[in-house]
């Protein structure tokens, strides 16, 4: 599979985003490829509230099953939920689960007048009804389960989608 | 043998001491208990991790908060918390341990926080689940008699860690009576193998085990030469009322000898913190003046220990 250019899908991005932006909009990035995405679109957007994160681990549903993350990172939400325009990113959508727990999470932060869910690609494979209003590139077919798409950060700060056949 | 603390995975399985807990699962746990201490910032100060679980707060030993930081802890995982006051209950009437364990289980419990008086007890329920093939039942020790209590090292831990950054620059020295304390052992047992290069004990030679030495710490037996440039002073409690026989002459005469003083502190680098793990002895073991100075981060270990516990908790809870 050919990857495409992160650069380009990111700047795609914040042009689909852009017109829907107000005053009231943040962004809050999900760990850990999510944080770096949203870090660009903010300062694409130029928008005026602080950049959110969070780390999904304490809400995920397989927590039973797997486990803690070795390394949890905790979540940062430097804003007032209560009535505002959320926007969740993250840089790939697969089964929807990881913007389930991160609905959940910001949730018990306050009650947000409005959330919407921005991602660099869908990869297909839903397992709940999830769908991203801002997406800058779908996938024809769903990817193969065994294969993880997701994105990296080089020193200088590049960002690059990397395909990895486990 | 395997560490009776680890599953066949090397996951933690219940925590029963920190002697012999690796450095890895020590680091693990202050590292999960980090994002937990942001949690007041929330509208809802609960996560879901353990949901439909049945934590029991099983004290044959009275104690308000440790019991009651485990109960905060657990209920901010949304575990469902059931307080056993047990001195007061059926071992009075004749019940043993393990019998008041299995009957507990017959009411569905996931996890065990125990105190008990004596060494051993935890350890003794967590063998118990073990052999009856109720692997899936943690226990957690919150305190047994002289032995152990891993979650106040754990949370002392922590608060070095936040205030000092790194263990392997530091000097830590432990005052009073050591011979009585668990916390002592835990506190012990954690420094050494988190890397603090010197870990002092000061205190009359009546308050401490024979051969202290062994466990890998220097014996000062004067207050000013062993405060002298650390950074860290850990101060314990008198245990009055494990004081039987003749070790002490009398609480002011401890304090003028071993009580710290501003004065004695000063003797500390100027940027040392003083811990206590409460309850403490205002002029017995500690000043007022240093319990209530800018030095002291007494408070801030209570809030931490709720922290610490939930991450202990969570990660037995995960598997």
């Amino acid at each position: 599979m050919q990857l495409p250019d992160a650069e380009q899908l990111i700047a795609n991005l914040a042009a689909a985003m852009r017109p829907h932006i107000t005053v009231n909009t943040a962004l809050v990035g999900i760990h850990t490829g999510g944080v770096w995405l949203a870090e660009r679109l903010h300062a694409l957007l130029g928008l005026s509230l602080p950049l959110g994160s969070i780390d999904v681990s304490f809400y995920r549903d397989d927590y039973a099953a797997k486990g803690l993350h070795q390394q949890p990172r905790g979540s940062k939400i430097p804003f007032d939920v209560e009535g505002a325009h959320i926007v969740i990113v993250d840089d790939v959508l697969y089964t929807g689960r990881t913007t389930r727990a991160a609905l959940n999470e910001l949730f018990d932060y306050g009650r947000p007048a409005q959330v919407d869910l921005a991602v660099l690609i869908d990869r297909g494979g839903r397992e709940l009804p999830v769908s991203a209003r801002f997406c800058a590139l779908t996938l024809p077919e769903p990817m193969p389960a065994r294969q993880n798409l997701q994105l990296e950060r080089d020193d200088s700060g590049a960002l690059t989608m990397r395909l990895i056949h486990a | 043998m395997r560490n009776p603390q680890l599953s066949k995975n090397g996951e933690l399985q219940h925590l029963l001491t920190l002697d012999g807990l690796p450095r890895s699962i020590i680091t693990q746990i202050l590292d999960t208990a980090a994002p937990f201490t942001e949690m007041a910032e929330r509208e809802v100060k609960k996560l879901p991790l353990l949901r439909g679980k049945s934590v029991f707060n099983l004290f044959f030993e009275n104690s308000t908060r440790t019991r009651t930081t485990f109960e905060i802890a657990a209920k901010r995982l949304s575990a469902d918390v059931i307080n056993l006051n047990v001195s007061t209950s059926s071992t009075k009437k004749g019940e043993t341990l393990l019998d008041t364990v299995d009957n507990l289980c017959a009411m569905q419990a996931d996890m065990f926080v125990v105190r008990h008086e004596s060494s051993g007890a935890p350890h003794l329920i967590a063998q118990h689940l073990q052999n009856t093939g109720r692997e899936h039942i943690h226990v957690v020790n919150a305190g047994d008699g002289r032995h152990a209590h891993p979650t106040q090292g754990l949370l002392d831990m922590y608060t070095i860690r936040h205030y000092k950054k790194e263990f392997h620059n530091l000097t830590v020295a432990i005052v009073g009576d050591v011979l009585h304390s668990r916390v002592a052992r835990s506190q012990i047992a954690a420094l050494t193998t988190l890397g603090v290069p010197e870990v002092r004990v000061i205190g009359p030679r009546t308050l401490m085990p024979t051969e202290v030495e062994k466990m890998g710490v220097r014996y000062c037996a004067t207050m000013e030469e062993g405060l002298k440039d650390v950074d860290v002073v850990m101060m314990l409690r008198l245990q009055n009322e494990r004081m039987n026989g003749a070790l002490l002459p009398s609480p002011q005469e401890f304090f003028k000898v071993w009580g710290l003083t501003a004065e004695k502190l000063a003797l500390a680098k100027p940027d040392a913190i003083v811990m206590h793990p409460g309850p403490m002895n205002r002029g017995v073991e500690i000043d007022s003046a240093v319990a209530d100075g800018n030095q002291a981060v007494i408070l801030p270990q209570v809030t931490f220990g709720i922290a610490v516990r939930m991450a202990v908790m969570s990660m037995l809870g995960s598997h």
